[in-house]
């Protein structure tokens, strides 16, 4: 199993903490990562702008994992979304296809044949690992340190790791999703259900209404904090900004208390895994969990 | 009670503002081309299919969070969908509303129509960005990613912090999107900016 691994924008500036645990569950797991150094940023933020010069920016970042002959791995949801969705366009549609290449060619120097998949981390842990083997890794690591099953966490599934459902084969289910929620439980660790799991974070009109995306980020947190979770999972630094690093504007902004951990699940799975909460990154988490940092802490 | 709506004639002159609640529209000022215009431009092929059943509002954060505030900043895409396919033409693109799309797919998934609507938002956006319709902290953003590649820049600051928790540092490299986005005209050169080819 070896990846192209795109990073994208945010995560290897505000979520470090994403990063290192995905990195060191990966190579726990026999994933291997290979850095692309020319990536860039996967195209979302210009396909309000010139619908285009977004797919350029896709179909470059594309090319470029094709020339290396791997499958891109992503861990932001919404470059993965952006990465699939101009896959799929490319490879459907020549014609299409060819005029991109031709521009492509102009601008960066680059064509792309359409031959790589893209696959977000999360997906591929459930697919490619599988939920058996990963409760078998579980079950052999010697943590010596916490258990997991006194925790119990909410599943945030986000927007883009399931919609459009079209550009994802058959992965999951839109409506009623159950991936997540299936990996969080192979880590031993309980889930929480709760109230209107599939809502959005905001973090899409955050540049926009800063107000309004505040105020979606508050109705998931208030069923979050009723549920009674330990923390919330995340698998996009979107859906983490809007929920960790707002969370104190927002507790402020609507004189509401949560104090609510929000964890990557690469994260969580490390631990399971038996790295120590620092060597997943639970310092770099902006509200502390502090059970879990109790728990896992070095020796 | 539901607030009264004022009557026509009364109140606001229909030609400053022919789309409020209650205020009439004047025919006389719609573009019969427009819904042509979205229907052309890439992800508003669908559109037209619509017939306003309002699957998407039922569903939409947007909507569910501004619902109440002043019409004007509210997000219904039933509504601006409408407005389109009516011809209010330079009420839909100078708006603030189309912007709002948090491009979340539900209503995708939900639409029995398959209208596509983030993609028709995102067609109506590109026609606005085309007439100079533009969102301020979208254009900041297209200079960032023209100056560096990416929505944030790199610097040495972040790839010591990169070091220190055992991450490789990252190598700016600004020129591939810097090309397409001043090839395609999102964005102007920036000429007293180069970009960014970071040292690691």
């Amino acid at each position: 199993m070896k990846f192209a691994l795109y990073l994208g924008c945010t995560v290897p500036v505000r979520a470090m903490n994403y990063e290192l645990a995905s990195r060191q569950t990966a190579r726990k797991l026999g994933i291997e990562f290979v850095d692309v150094e020319a990536f860039t940023c996967c195209g979302y933020p210009a396909r309000p702008l010139n619908w285009e010069a977004a797919l350029l920016m896709a179909a470059n970042n594309l090319a470029l994992a094709e020339e290396q002959g791997l499958e891109i791995c992503t861990l932001c949801s919404a470059c993965t979304g952006t990465l699939a969705k101009a896959n799929k366009q490319l490879q459907e549609d020549k014609a299409l296809r060819e005029r991109i290449n031709q521009r492509l060619v102009e601008t960066t120097g680059r064509t792309y044949g359409g031959t790589i998949g893209v696959r977000h981390y999360a997906r591929i842990l459930y697919e490619d690992v599988g939920v058996e083997r990963l409760k078998e890794m579980v079950a052999e690591a010697e943590t010596g340190m916490g258990d997991l099953s006194a925790f119990g966490f909410a599943a945030h599934y986000g927007c883009h790791y399931l919609k459009p459902a079209d550009i994802y084969e058959g992965f999951d289910d839109p409506e009623n999703p159950h991936t997540l929620g299936d990996l969080i439980e192979a880590t031993g660790a309980r889930l929480v259900p709760y109230e209107e799991e599939g809502e959005c974070c905001g973090g899409g009109i955050l540049a926009i209404d800063q107000e309004a995306a505040l105020s979606i980020a508050k109705d998931k947190l208030d069923h979050v904090h009723v549920a009674d979770a330990d923390g919330m999972i995340v698998v996009c630094p979107f859906c983490d900004i809007m929920y960790e690093i707002n969370q104190r504007s927002i507790e402020r902004q609507f004189d509401v208390d949560y104090r609510l951990p929000v964890l990557y699940y690469p994260q969580l799975l490390g631990l399971a895994l038996g790295f120590t909460a620092e060597e997943v990154g639970l310092k770099l988490n902006r509200v502390k969990a502090r059970k879990l940092l109790q728990a896992f802490r070095k020796g | 009670m539901a607030k009264e709506r004022p009557g026509i004639g009364e109140g606001r002159s229909p030609r400053q503002r022919a789309s409020g609640p209650g205020e009439i529209v004047d025919v006389g000022r719609l573009d019969a081309g427009f819904r042509h215009e979205i229907t052309a431009e890439p992800g508003g092929e669908r559109f037209m299919r619509c017939f306003s059943c309002g699957t998407c509002v039922a569903g939409c954060p947007v909507a569910g969070t501004t619902a109440g505030r002043a019409w004007a900043e509210e997000y219904n895409p039933r509504r601006i969908i409408r407005m389109a396919l009516l011809g209010m033409r330079q009420e839909v693109l100078s708006s603030k509303f189309v912007w709002m799309c948090s491009t979340c797919y539900t209503c995708y998934e939900r639409c029995p129509q398959d209208v596509h609507i983030p993609e028709v938002m995102n067609a109506i956006r590109n026609i606005a960005v085309r007439e100079g319709h533009i969102p301020e902290g979208f254009r900041l953003q297209a200079e960032l990613l023209r100056d560096h590649g990416r929505l944030y820049e790199i610097t040495g600051f972040e790839n010591e912090r990169r070091v220190e928790q055992g991450l490789p540092p990252i190598r700016e490299r600004a020129t591939d999107v810097h090309r397409i986005l001043v090839r395609s005209g999102v964005v102007g050169s920036g000429e007293e900016s180069e970009p960014g080819e970071g040292e690691p």
